[in-house]
Parts: C-alpha cells; structure tokens; sequence
C-alpha cells in the first residue's frame, strides 16, 4: 500500500483533432471538428458514412516495418505511449516496478477482417501468422510493455466504451497497492472499417447527418441523432508524487480516485435513471476524499446519442446535487467524435490539461440546448476555470452497462 | 520454371527486406534468418508464404523449419520451383 497521491507526469495521444497532445489540445481549445466524409469504395453503401479518423495516419510517424506488425490500434497506442514515455522525462524505474494498462474496446478489428478476407479469396495458408498477436485485445498494451520494458504486470481492461477510462482506474489501483510505482495507462481503438461501421448504424447508434459531418457529433444539443465514430489513442504515464517530487518531474494534476459501477438494466440501452453513473461519480468522489462542491469541471461522456446525453445529465445533476451549477461540463466528443476505448483516456487527458491550465474546452454544435440537460455546458468558446485546489470528473459508459467515472484533482 | 541462384538470392533478399526491414545487401547465403537477420518464427512463415508466390515453388510447414539459413532457401527453392 502506498498513501502517497497518484499524479500524472506524461501525456500522449494521437486522436482525430491532432497527432499529438499539443495539437489535440489546441484544436480543442478552437472548437475544430475532426469529423469527415468518408471517401473509400466500402464507404459508399454504408448509410453513414462519415467519421472521424485521427488527423495524422501512423503510416506518416512510424517505420514501414515497424507498423506492418502492429495492427492499427496497436500502432495508435505506440505513437501515444511514445510521446507519453518521452514527455515523463527520465523515469528511471525498475522494470519489475513498471505496468501497462492500455484498454481497448474492440480490439484488432481491422486484422481480423482483413485475414477473414484473405482466408476466403486465398485460403487459409495466406492468414498471416502475426495475426493473433495483431487482434488479441492486449495487443497494444503488450506492444508498448516491450518498448519500455515494462516486467510489473500488462493488462487490457475491456469495457466498451468506458475501457479507457477504466485503464486509468485500473493503473491509479495498481500504484495504491503497491505493487508498482510507475504505470503507463490508456486506451487505444481503430474501428472505422465498414463492419463495425454498419453494426453501429444498424444500433441506431450512429449521426445519420451525412451531409453536415462537421456539424453531426452534437451533444446535448435537441437535434442531436447519435454518435459519430472516432479513432485514436490516449496514454498517460502515472507514479507516486512522492516519487514525481525526488526526480523534479511535472506534474499534470493528481488521478485522486475512481468509481466503477454497472447497470444491470439492458445490453447496449443506458439505464435512464442513471443510478449506476451516479454512484460511479458518487464513488469517484468518495475516494478522492472530495465533496462535489469542489468539482469545477466535468468532461461529461456524452456521445450526442438522443437518450445517452439525458440519462447522463441527469446522473450528474444527481450525484453532484446543489452544487451542479458549479461544475462547467465539456463534451469534447462535439470535437473528436466517439473513439470508443480510447474515448475515457482522450477524454481523461483533455480533462487533465483542463487543471493544469486551468481551462475547459468548448462544446460546438450546441445550437439549441435540450430542456432536459440541466447542465452548464461549456459552449462554442472554452472557459477559465477558478484558481486554487480544484476537481474534475471524467465520465466514460459503455455497451454492457459499465460506468467509470475518473476524479481528477490540480496539482501545485 | 527454373530460377538461377543468383536470381533466387536477390529474390529473398527483397522479401526479407520487405518483412524485417534489414538491407538486401545483408541477406547473404551463410546469414542465419533468426540469428543475423531478425527473421523470428512467426515471420519465418511470412517469407516462406512471399517465396511461394514469387518463385511458384510450394514450401510445406515441415520444410519451414529446415531452412536455417539464407543458403538452405536459395537450395530449397532451385530444387524444387
């Protein structure tokens, strides 16, 4: 067990707004969308086709050899974790005392697809014999324990679209126990292949606005009509601020706590009640050793889904209660679109920079606010948050009923 | 159809340049693929696979693991395409 505070000292993603953390933060920070009109072949039958890919290909930033035996989501989370590792400084741990935790949603998708065509046109002596280690889910976060030689343990939490948020609850865990001082968490996903892009249509689940991309991914907003689907990757890089301290490394803001919750209520439908999310944030808050008086921001989930964005606004209203009007909530997914398992780690860092610089980003493409909300949402500009100890929660759900909310507090 | 040794050689050494990235004009009949060229197990079959399809010649599982060197799949390859 260790008692000292869980801090953050590295941050990298790659997402749809930007290659890296600064470029993501900044297109945040100026309300771009990364959302596009799909221009493949496979792209033309689908009755949606737009989305959000990441903004620069990891064909551009990685070696040809070095991406041809990573499937995408691997590649994503390796460019991520990269900048991350580099960003920490010289961290200097025993590998024994250093885990990863890179979640995913899906998994290698585009792997398996691939190879399932392949075996069909050419027969199974053409499945590539990489493509095990490609799709396997912990993949990625196998991928980047190699890179840095991380012996402390590598796992994959696998919960939809709440797994990346859930990497970072598992990794904050991980230091409180003691079993190992430093840890890479995050989240990664490639999904936009047209499988799981009809899949999710077929949910209902997906923005029909073909026409509109930029203005599509909506949240909170009364036309909204489902979610646009992202791709990317989130990875921070977490240890003791005891140890932050010693080797003078910067410290974002402190992981303060998490809460884990499940609905029980239906397979992909969000409970409306929103029991289950409010006690995940109820819990996160606990932990943290907060009240919600001092939660001056949220980085709501918010995928701009018709029931999703209510039932949401209406756990937090529940679970921060009186003191609902103090927290400003951005749903940056207005931006980035929904990156499923990387969303809760994107999401997370967004709201980590949020303390640090005391800013929270806008919400675009809330024209006309849904009387149900009950929220102040950061609109079209972003917003000074106040000076002095401040906290934020990240919410990420996901298909299965799984809520994690992530109680992030500033630092110095 | 036949194939010269030479022809064989630079053959491989694209395909070990394409999968592992080391330079053609290291892929050399006495290099061991796993040894010297970074050619591990799983993608020891990744260029059996590209041999098979650049050479018409079949290389069975069994024979995979036989072919230690860059040597051994120039002779596998001239015997049996």
């Amino acid at each position: 067990m260790t008692t000292s505070p869980v801090v953050v000292t590295g941050l990298g993603a790659t997402t749809p707004v930007g290659g890296d953390v600064a470029a993501t933060w900044s297109a945040l920070l100026a309300g771009q969308s990364g959302v596009v009109t799909l221009t493949q072949d496979w792209a033309a039958e689908l009755p949606v086709r737009i989305a959000a890919p990441v903004a620069v290909d990891p064909s551009e930033v990685l070696d040809r050899v070095e991406a041809r035996r990573l499937d995408r989501s691997g590649q994503f989370a390796l460019i991520a974790a990269r900048e991350a590792w580099a960003d920490a400084g010289a961290v200097d741990v025993d590998p024994e005392r250093l885990a990863v935790v890179v979640a995913s949603g899906i998994g290698g998708v585009h792997t398996l697809l691939s190879n399932y065509d392949l075996l069909k046109e050419k027969g199974p002596r053409r499945v590539s014999p990489l493509a095990i280690p490609m799709l396997m889910p912990n993949g990625p976060a196998a991928s980047v324990a190699l890179e840095v030689s991380a012996r402390g343990g590598v796992h994959t939490p696998v919960s939809a679209c709440s797994s990346g948020a859930e990497a970072m609850a598992y990794g904050l865990n991980l230091i409180r126990s003691g079993r190992v001082d430093v840890v890479i968490a995050g989240g990664t996903e490639a999904a936009i292949h047209p499988l799981p892009m009809a899949a999710f249509a077929n949910m209902m689940a997906l923005s029909k606005r073909n026409d509109e991309p930029q203005r599509a991914s909506r949240p909170y907003d009364k036309a909204r009509d489902g979610f646009v689907l992202g791709e990317g990757a989130g990875i921070v890089v977490m240890e003791t601020a005891e140890r932050a301290a010693r080797r003078g490394a910067r410290i974002y803001a402190e992981v303060a706590g998490a809460g884990l919750t499940s609905d029980a209520h239906h397979i992909a439908q969000p409970d409306p009640a929103g029991t289950g999310a409010t006690r995940a944030m109820r819990d996160a808050i606990a932990d943290a050793g907060l009240r919600p008086g001092q939660i001056a921001h949220i980085n709501a989930h918010a995928t701009s889904t018709p029931q999703g964005d209510v039932a949401e606004a209406l756990a937090i209203r529940n679970a921060l209660g009186d003191a609902t009007p103090g927290a400003a909530v951005s749903a940056t997914k207005s931006m980035t679109g929904h990156l499923l398992g990387a969303a809760g780690a994107v999401e997370g860092i967004a709201a980590i920079l949020a303390l640090h610089h005391r800013l929270a980003p806008p919400t675009i493409n809330l024209d006309d606010p849904d009387d149900e909300v009950g929220l102040d949402v950061v609109r079209d500009e972003p917003r000074a948050l106040p000076e002095g100890g401040i906290a934020a929660l990240n919410n990420s759900f996901g298909f299965g009923g799984h809520n994690v909310a992530v109680a992030l507090r500033s630092y110095g | 159809m036949a194939y010269s040794e030479q022809e064989i050689l630079s053959g491989l050494a694209e395909i070990v340049n394409e999968i592992v990235g080391v330079p053609t004009s290291d892929v050399q009949t006495d290099k061991s693929f796993t040894d010297d060229l970074d050619v591990d197990s799983l993608s020891m079959v990744e260029v059996a696979m590209a041999a098979q399809d650049k050479f018409g010649v079949t290389i069975p599982d069994e024979e995979i693991k036989n072919l230690k060197t860059v040597g051994d799949a120039v002779s596998f390859i001239a015997k049996n395409s």
